[in-house]
């Protein structure tokens, strides 16, 4: 038998409902597999008695039948979600002892499902990194390790991707602005599914760049991946952005037969100086698509390049914006002042106190470009190249195109530590097969596809045209049985 | 386009952000790298291209304009550094 915290979200839904193990038996085997990985620091504030009582209420209404899938299924939880009277600091100090009164929708509705909370998981702060470098936690480890070297889990979902990899809850909550659920789900060899701009509600997720944002899944499996969006997804009238359409029977979708289907192939994504390695699992990737029966065509995407810096306009901007209501008046941290220090100081110096170095320079990047004399030669035009990303994408699925295959990443996990002096801009590059589908609000999901030449995961990324999610995570599912990865990492924490 | 000291130094107080003088020089570095990145986009023609204002195409929805939520000023304050007699406190704004 597979350890109970090793389970998937499908095995264990069977299990409890079979009666073959109760919601406190997985409960307690995922919190003392959590207490005993400190040296991961993925969770950060641990709830060990809400959990237990979470589980205890699950077990009751699995008994009384009729549960719904998640009922009962423990999970880890991303700081950057407000969870009631829990500490919800999106990994900053300015939200330092920050217990909101109020619960997330996507926390509401998995709880609602019956889904049961480990603790909180760290990330980068504000979700800004793509190596969980940022928090004010300290850094996240990946459970992979293949030499001596501490690697990073990616970011900035990084304590998701790596709780999940190392069996400490079955599946966990992220959010992905540019690739923060993709990007460590590829760094740690797990799934992760970011949905159609929409598909989540936003409501009650610590906002970083809000035209980006959107909450996803992070699990051992595409079925998991499926069952847990199902939980997740849906409209919610405190989100205006939040589409009112039927959510779908996801994991019903799941037949794995792709036949007939079109996988387009971006040109435009062979980038110069990519390792020799992720050019060949892309290449095994589009020929098990084919094998599968789909049929594989080239495709290009011309505006591609200017993505990242286009995100780089628009995300901090929206940041700048988002960021001002910390102002040490209304929660978390509030800086001593000095006689005669009035509001502008109390607000430069709880905001230099509370924020650290990558999100000072993203609120101030933002500030400057949303500035007067700067508004249109950088904000404007940057939305203007953001309509000419999504219409790339419009035109290849008006093309008759179900999918695009991509690299999810442009390397594996690096050791932490290596972009220290680095300018902002390497790290940036992380991001640059993921950012594209944030700017055109399209699906994304990143599945474990192989090992690279020294043993660390990789991870292919398929595209799907929005709203469908179901189909995508079908052709997921396909990819996923014929890559057939089910490496873990060896346990050393 | 190139960010010296003083630009580092106003964007800084906009932000409302306290930065040391010492701090400026590679404040000032750093935007430069990526602006030096973003700089970019001026290659891209955007002749009669609209700014992207919603990445969905829908009609945002409307409700009534009634309240639905309130009456709750200790949670509001709950979490608050500093607050008296249901209030906010903050330092004097006002001479």
């Amino acid at each position: 038998m597979t350890d109970l915290n090793a389970l998937t979200i499908a095995d264990a839904r069977d299990a409890l409902r079979k009666g073959d193990v109760t919601s406190v038996e997985l409960t307690e085997a995922c919190l003392k597999a959590a207490d005993g990985a400190k040296a991961l620091n993925a969770f950060v504030h641990p709830t060990h008695d809400l959990a237990l009582e979470q589980a205890k209420a699950a077990d009751a209404r699995i008994k009384d039948g009729e549960a719904p899938a998640m009922c009962g299924v423990p999970l880890g939880i991303k700081d950057l979600f407000c969870t009631r009277h829990v500490p919800s600091q999106a990994a900053s100090g300015i939200l330092e002892g920050f217990k909101p009164e109020y619960e997330s929708t996507v926390t509401r509705q998995l709880f609602e499902s019956g889904a049961v909370m480990l603790g909180k998981l760290n990330m980068d702060e504000f979700a800004m990194g793509s190596s969980n470098e940022t928090s004010v936690y300290g850094d996240v480890v990946n459970p992979w390790k293949v030499d001596d070297a501490q690697r990073t889990p990616g970011g900035s979902s990084g304590g998701s991707a790596a709780a999940v990899a190392a069996d400490l809850c079955l599946a966990a909550t992220g959010t992905d602005t540019g690739g923060s659920i993709r990007q460590p789900a590829a760094f740690t060899g797990t799934v992760g599914l970011k949905p159609t701009y929409g598909r989540c509600s936003r409501w009650g997720i610590v906002a970083f760049a809000s035209s980006l944002d959107q909450a996803g899944p992070m699990t051992k499996t595409v079925r998991d991946a499926a069952i847990m969006l199902q939980a997740m997804a849906g409209h919610d009238p405190k989100d205006s952005t939040s589409a009112d359409i039927p959510v779908p029977d996801f994991e019903s979708m799941l037949t794995g037969d792709i036949r007939g289907k079109t996988i387009g192939i971006p040109k435009e994504y062979h980038m110069e100086g990519m390792p020799a390695e992720i050019e060949a699992l892309w290449t095994d990737g589009r020929k098990m698509l084919q094998d599968a029966g789909a049929k594989i065509v080239d495709i290009s995407l011309p505006h591609t390049k200017y993505a990242l810096p286009a995100y780089y306009v628009i995300a901090p901007a929206e940041a700048s914006s988002n960021l001002a209501r910390y102002d040490g008046v209304r929660f978390g941290h509030r800086a001593k002042l000095a006689q005669g220090d009035g509001i502008t100081e109390m607000y430069e110096k709880t905001r230099a106190e509370g924020f650290g170095d990558e999100v000072k320079r993203r609120v101030m990047v933002g500030t400057y470009v949303l500035s007067a004399g700067f508004y249109d030669a950088y904000y404007n035009r940057a939305r203007k190249v953001r309509t000419l990303i999504k219409k790339d994408f419009e035109d290849v699925f008006a093309q008759g195109v179900d999918a695009i295959l991509t690299p999810a990443t442009p390397s594996a996990a690096f050791p932490l530590g290596a972009m220290t002096d680095a300018d902002p801009v390497q790290m940036y590059l992380n991001d640059v097969f993921t950012v594209t589908v944030n700017l055109a609000g399209l699906p994304g999901i990143a599945v474990p596809a192989g090992l690279d030449g020294q043993g660390l995961p990789l991870g292919l990324q398929l595209i799907g045209r929005p709203w469908e999610e179901g189909d995508l995570l079908n052709t997921a599912y396909a990819l996923e049985q014929s890559a057939g990865f089910v490496s873990k990492p060896d346990k050393w924490w | 386009m190139s960010i010296d000291l003083d630009t580092a130094r106003r964007v800084a107080h906009l932000a409302r952000i306290a930065v040391p003088e010492e701090d400026l020089p590679a404040l000032a570095d750093e935007f430069n790298a990526i602006l030096g990145f973003i700089e970019q986009l001026q290659e891209v023609d955007v002749e009669g291209v609209e700014p992207m204002t919603g990445v969905t195409p829908m009609r945002l929805k409307r409700r009534e304009d009634v309240v639905t939520d309130g009456g709750m000023p200790d949670k509001v304050l709950a979490n608050a550094p500093d607050a008296r007699e249901g209030f906010f406190a903050v330092p004097k704004v006002v001479e």
